[in-house]
C-alpha cells in the first residue's frame, strides 16, 4: 500500500540497477500508458506512481525501447534530433528509477 | 525546455506538486482526453446523517445506476485508461452489489480507493479487503473523540470507525486512510488525528469542509475561524506527509504553496458521477449549473467528458474577476469555485474564507444561495423543523 520517494535511499531503491544506455529495455508489464494531448500518462500498477511524459517523441521512443538492441540504437533510429538527447536520456534515467522502464 | 517527465507518487489524492512546477498545470488546465482524479458516488443511501454531507445523503434514489449499468460504467473507465477511481456515496457498503463491483473494477485494471463510515468493516471484510490488490479504503471520522465526532456524524459513529480502524490494522491491510472533514471544533484536534493514524499504520488525510449538501446549511457555523485556518496552514507546511486532496490551496495566498497543484481541477482533472449516472465538474458541486451530462446520454461517460460544453467553458481561462488587483491571485487562483458558488459569491469572486478577509463581506452580504439536491430522511428534515418542547 505505500508508495516511494523516487531518489531516496531506501532499501528498495538499492535494488534498481542503474541506466545504462547500451542494454536493451521495455516498459514494465504492469505499466500502462494512456495517449494524452501532452503526450501520455504512464500508470505503474505495481507502485502506484503516474509519470506524466511530456513529449510525443518520448512517448514514441519508450514503446520502440524494446524493438532495438540497445537504447542507444533506438536513438538513432527515432529521428529525434541529437541536440535534445540529453533532456530525453534524463527522461529514461527517470523511468528507469522508478522501475516503469526494466532491463531485458 | 522543461523535464520531459514528471514523476507523481500519489495519483489518487491529486498531489501533483512536481506538475506545478514544471508548468504542466497550464496544460492540465485545457483538460485531459480522461480525467486523473474521478470520484464516483455510489449511492444516496446512507446510514448516517452527518450535518456536513456534501450530497445530502440518507435516501437511495430509485433511479440509481442498476449492476449491468455499473459494470458497462466501469468497462468504460478501463477503456479509457482511468488506473484510479475513489468510491463514495451515501455510504457505498450499502449497496448489495458493493463487494461485486468492487472486485469487477479491480479484475479490470481500474483501481478503486473507497471512503466508508466503516459501519461494514468487520473481522472478515478487513481480511478480504487486505487481501485484494488495487483497493485502498479510507475511514471518514470527524473528531479525534465520541462528543466532537458525533455531533457531526451521529450517535455510535466514532466508535464505529475506530473498531474498523482496529479491524483493518488487526488484517494487516496496510496503509489505509482516515479521512478528517476540518471544522472549528476539530481542526485542533490534527495532533491527535495524526497519532491516531500513526497508531493503526494509516495515512492522516485531512480535506477542506466545503458549503456543499448539508454542508450548506452547518458550514457558517462550522467552518474553521481565520485563526484556526492559518494555523492549519503552518501545520500542513511542517507535515507535508498528510494527504489533502489539494483542498486547502485558498491557503496558499499566505506565503509558501502548499504541496499540490494548487488550481482549481473540476471538469479539468476532476469530475465526479453520481448515483443516478450524471455527470458533474467535481464532488462538490452537485447543482444543475455543474451538470455536464450524464453516463446514460448516448456516447456515455466519455462524450461527456470529452464533448460537454460545460466542462469546456470550465478549461478556458478563467478571469481573475475582483481579485485580478490581489497581488495573491497566482497563489490561490480565487480559491474554490464550490465554496463560492453554494455562499452566494460570484466564481470569479472571493474565496469565502479568503486568507485577506475579502469573502466574509461577500458572504454577509448574499442575499440568494444555491441549493443543490437532496436525498436527506424526510423524517430528519421534519424533526428539525419541530418546534422545541419547553422541557
Amino acid at each position: 500500500m505505500s508508495t516511494e520517494t523516487v531518489g531516496s535511499s531506501s532499501p528498495a531503491e538499492q535494488t534498481v540497477t542503474p541506466f545504462d544506455p547500451e542494454r536493451r529495455y521495455h516498459l514494465h508489464p504492469r505499466v500502462a500508458l494512456r495517449p494524452e494531448p501532452f503526450g501520455a500518462l504512464a500508470y505503474h500498477y505495481e507502485n502506484r506512481r503516474l509519470n506524466f511524459l511530456r513529449a510525443p517523441e518520448l512517448v514514441a521512443l519508450v514503446e520502440s525501447l524494446d524493438q532495438h538492441p540497445s537504447v542507444s540504437a533506438a536513438f538513432a533510429a527515432s529521428g529525434i534530433d541529437p541536440r535534445r538527447w540529453g533532456s530525453f536520456r534524463r527522461a529514461l534515467t527517470a523511468l528507469v528509477a522508478s522501475d516503469f522502464l526494466v532491463a531485458a | 525546455m522543461t523535464d520531459l517527465i514528471i514523476n507523481e507518487p500519489r495519483p489518487d489524492d491529486l498531489v501533483l506538486s512536481q506538475a506545478k512546477q514544471s508548468g504542466l498545470a497550464t496544460q492540465m488546465k485545457q483538460g485531459l482526453d480522461a480525467p486523473i482524479c474521478l470520484t464516483w458516488e455510489l449511492t444516496y443511501a446512507c446510514n448516517l446523517q452527518c450535518v456536513h454531507c456534501l450530497s445530502s445523503s440518507g435516501r437511495r434514489d430509485p433511479d440509481e445506476l442498476t449492476t449491468a449499468e455499473c459494470e458497462a460504467l466501469i468497462d468504460e473507465l478501463a477503456r479509457m485508461q482511468v488506473f484510479y477511481i475513489n468510491v463514495g456515496g451515501g455510504e457505498p457498503t450499502i449497496r448489495n452489489d458493493f463487494w461485486h463491483l468492487l472486485r469487477y473494477a479491480v479484475d479490470h485494471g481500474v483501481g478503486v480507493k473507497f471512503s466508508t463510515n466503516g459501519s461494514r468493516i468487520d473481522a472478515q471484510v478487513a481480511a478480504e479487503l487486505a487481501a485484494m490488490d488495487y483497493v485502498d479504503v479510507q475511514i471518514s471520522i470527524d473528531g479525534a473523540d465520541a462528543d466532537t465526532n458525533d455531533r457531526i456524524r451521529g450517535e455510535g459513529s466514532y466508535a464505529t470507525a475506530i473498531t474498523a480502524m482496529e479491524h483493518l490494522a488487526e488484517a494487516g491491510f496496510g496503509e489505509f486512510k482516515i479521512s478528517v472533514v476540518m471544522t472549528r471544533h476539530n481542526i485542533e484536534q490534527v495532533e491527535t488525528f495524526k497519532a491516531m493514524a500513526d497508531r493503526y499504520g494509516a495515512q492522516l488525510r485531512l480535506t477542506r469542509f466545503r458549503p456543499s449538501g448539508r454542508g450548506a446549511d452547518s458550514w457558517h457555523e462550522l467552518h474553521p475561524t481565520d485563526p484556526q485556518q492559518r494555523a492549519l496552514y503552518y501545520w500542513l507546511l511542517d507535515h507535508p506527509e498528510v494527504l489533502t486532496g489539494d483542498s486547502f490551496f485558498h491557503l496558499s495566498a499566505l506565503g509558501e504553496a502548499l504541496p499540490g497543484l494548487n488550481m482549481c481541477g473540476a471538469g479539468r482533472v476532476v469530475c465526479l458521477i453520481d448515483p443516478v449516472g450524471d455527470v458533474y465538474a467535481c464532488p462538490f458541486v452537485l447543482h444543475d449549473e455543474f451538470r455536464a451530462g450524464s453516463v446514460r446520454d448516448t456516447g456515455g461517460f466519455a462524450h461527456v467528458w470529452q464533448e460537454s460544453e460545460r466542462f469546456a467553458e470550465l478549461r478556458e481561462p478563467q478571469s481573475a474577476g475582483a481579485c485580478a488587483s490581489c497581488g495573491h491571485f497566482d497563489a490561490c487562483q480565487g480559491g474554490c469555485m464550490a465554496a463560492k458558488f453554494f455562499t452566494g459569491i460570484p466564481l470569479d469572486g472571493p474565496d469565502p474564507e479568503c486568507v485577506l478577509g475579502h469573502g466574509e463581506p461577500l458572504v454577509q452580504a448574499a442575499t440568494e444561495r444555491p441549493q443543490g439536491s437532496d436525498h436527506s430522511f424526510r423524517t430528519s428534515v421534519q424533526l428539525t423543523s419541530k418546534p422545541r418542547s419547553a422541557g
